[in-house]
């Protein structure tokens, strides 16, 4: 590969309980590209995510093997601040979930906890990180009014607002624009090509176009294995492993 | 008309009345009580302390003793049961143990409110010295009130959804953070429906206090928490069955029942407005 990496992940194994659900991993993560994680529902596409920000933690009974290598340091080292790696390493989830809080509230979440007290420099980025995910043309006349209010493809790019304005390095989406409308969509799509200038992004999709569409790289997930990963044109064209074009040739999955 | 149409009939109608029944039932005992109390009430009632053996004069002890008593339990079981529910919902391994907690605190809920003020005179008044006091009187109906409010409280916190706490854990923010700033708003609406059930028991209780924070008779406010106090549901009590002339005092048992009936009714207004002022921020 010859971009810089931003993760490298090594030999992971993922368990829930006595499932195990991903089998020996390996895969580099290209610093500021885009990479697309696909393949059939129930592959583990989401738990591969939720490693990369250890937001698996929450669950109990899980057990995670190998490595993954963030800017050199192992993120399940023991010593790793968790809260630390997850501002580093930002979400967006499937389904909206801006909080029962104002727009401007829901964005400034990330200065509340960490005891930022500058209204200024939380105004400053609250605007900033609104005109990042495109919706400060459409909110900045009510940031006061709840979050609920709004549509819900308003409400996922409140929520990559939020998620960018405590300026993360690594952005992971699973399937951001799978809950909102073609229109909808398509705004998350140009987002999501906008956002890769400042950070690296790895996103879950159901929707092969939207993976052609968005990704630099693409992998390709099959029963917890990862059987093929390149760039995406690569993947879409020439794909080196049968299983990879049956999947993206739709012959089953 | 089809036979499933019938049954949906009839069954709308068993439950309308039965709501009505509900409703006639809250008038007729409204009205009973206000016809019996109302000649009673004046604003000297409300302001003057009894006088000449209670047969005279109003009731304004009682109604501060009960304030008092139902605002001091629940600052006593409100952090208590939001922090129990809160380790119950949010800290506790599930399993044995916490099943065991649970049904401790079930049966706790279902304990009759005189074996709660034997208790409170064994533990709080004698042991603890505590005497019959404001204070004594607080904390068992702190206990008594505690089910109540970690049930609910309870219920409130788990119905919070999830992807709110995904949100704020992926933002990186600690366990506690999601707690304090994410949860339990969501939750205080929940919770003040246990605060208005609550106070509507405590504000009533009487086998609980009787023994530990009320008195028979006093001319004087109480200056502090280690002096017991008058309360209305005690006061009623009293006038109905030891007062030196039962028939005499009827107007003024009713009138101090209609008081009674009317300080939870305002205290849960109270309440209510709160809830929904929070709701409507939300
Ligand atoms: N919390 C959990 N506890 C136990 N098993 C789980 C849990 N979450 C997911 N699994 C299992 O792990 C496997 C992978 O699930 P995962 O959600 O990662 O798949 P996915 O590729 O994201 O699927 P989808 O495309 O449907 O979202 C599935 O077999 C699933 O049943
Ligand atoms: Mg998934």
């Amino acid at each position: 590969m010859e971009h810089k990496k931003k993760i490298q992940v090594k030999d992971l194994d993922f368990f829930y309980g006595e499932n195990q659900v991903l089998y020996n991993i390996n895969l580099d993560i290209p610093e500021k590209k885009v990479t697309a994680l696909i393949g059939p529902s129930g592959c583990g596409k989401s738990t591969f995510l939720r490693c990369l920000n250890r937001m698996n933690d929450l669950i109990p009974g899980i057990k995670v093997r190998g490595k993954i290598i963030l800017d050199g340091q192992d993120i399940y080292d023991t010593g790793v601040d968790v809260v630390k790696l997850r501002s580093k390493v930002g979400m967006v989830f499937q389904k909206p979930n801006p909080f029962p809080k104002s727009i401007f509230e829901n964005v400034a979440y990330g200065f509340r906890i960490k005891g930022i007290k500058d209204k200024d420099f939380i105004d400053e980025r609250v605007k900033t990180s609104l005109r990042m995910a495109g919706l400060w043309e459409e909110v900045h006349d009510r940031l006061s009014s709840s979050a609920l209010g709004l549509s819900g493809g308003q409400q996922q790019r409140l929520c990559i607002a939020r998620a960018v304005a405590v300026e993360p390095e690594v952005l992971l989406m699973d399937e951001p624009a799978s809950a909102l409308d073609p229109i909808a969509t398509k705004k998350i799509e140009e987002l999501i090509y906008e956002l890769k200038k400042e950070f690296t992004i790895v996103i879950v999709t159901h929707n092969m176009q939207q993976a052609a569409r968005v990704a630099d790289y693409t992998a390709f997930f099959l029963m917890g294995k990862l059987i093929e990963f390149d760039k995406t044109e690569n993947i879409f064209t020439s794909p080196r492993k049968k299983e990879t074009e049956d999947y993206i040739t739709g012959r089953f999955g | 008309m089809d036979i499933k149409k019938i049954k949906e009939n009839i069954v709308f109608w068993v439950i309308k009345s039965a709501a009505f029944l509900n409703l006639l039932a809250l008038t007729i005992f409204l009205f009973f009580l206000v016809k019996n109390g109302i000649s009673a009430i004046s604003w000297k009632f409300l302001v003057l302390p009894p006088r000449d053996m209670m047969t005279k004069g109003g009731i304004m002890p009682c109604i501060v003793g009960t304030l008092v008593l139902s605002l001091g339990s629940i600052i006593v079981s409100l952090p208590l049961g939001v922090g129990a529910a809160i380790y119950l919902c949010e800290y506790a391994k599930q399993g044995k143990m916490l099943r065991i907690i649970r049904l401790g605190i079930n049966n706790l809920a279902g304990v009759p409110s005189i074996v709660f003020g034997l208790f409170g005179l064994a533990f709080f008044a004698t042991y603890l010295h505590f005497k019959v006091s404001i204070l004594t009187g607080i904390l068992t109906l702190g206990l008594l009130s505690l089910p109540v409010i970690i049930g609910t409280s309870e219920e409130a916190i788990r119905s919070v959804p999830d992807t709110y706490k995904e949100a704020s854990i992926a933002l990186g923010a600690t366990k506690w953070q999601t707690i304090y700033k994410i949860i339990l708003p969501s939750a205080i609406p929940g919770i003040m429906t246990g605060v208005i059930l609550s106070i509507s028991r405590v504000a009533g209780e009487t086998a609980a206090i009787m023994y530990t924070a009320a008195v028979f008779y006093s001319p004087h406010l109480p200056t502090s928490i280690f002096q017991p106090v008058m309360a209305l549901p005690y006061h009623i009590y009293v006038l109905a069955t030891a007062g030196t002339n039962i028939d005499k005092t009827r107007p003024l048992q009713y009138g101090t029942a209609l008081v009674l009936v009317g300080l939870i009714f305002l205290m849960n207004f109270i309440a209510i407005m709160i809830r929904s002022k929070k709701q409507a921020k939300n």
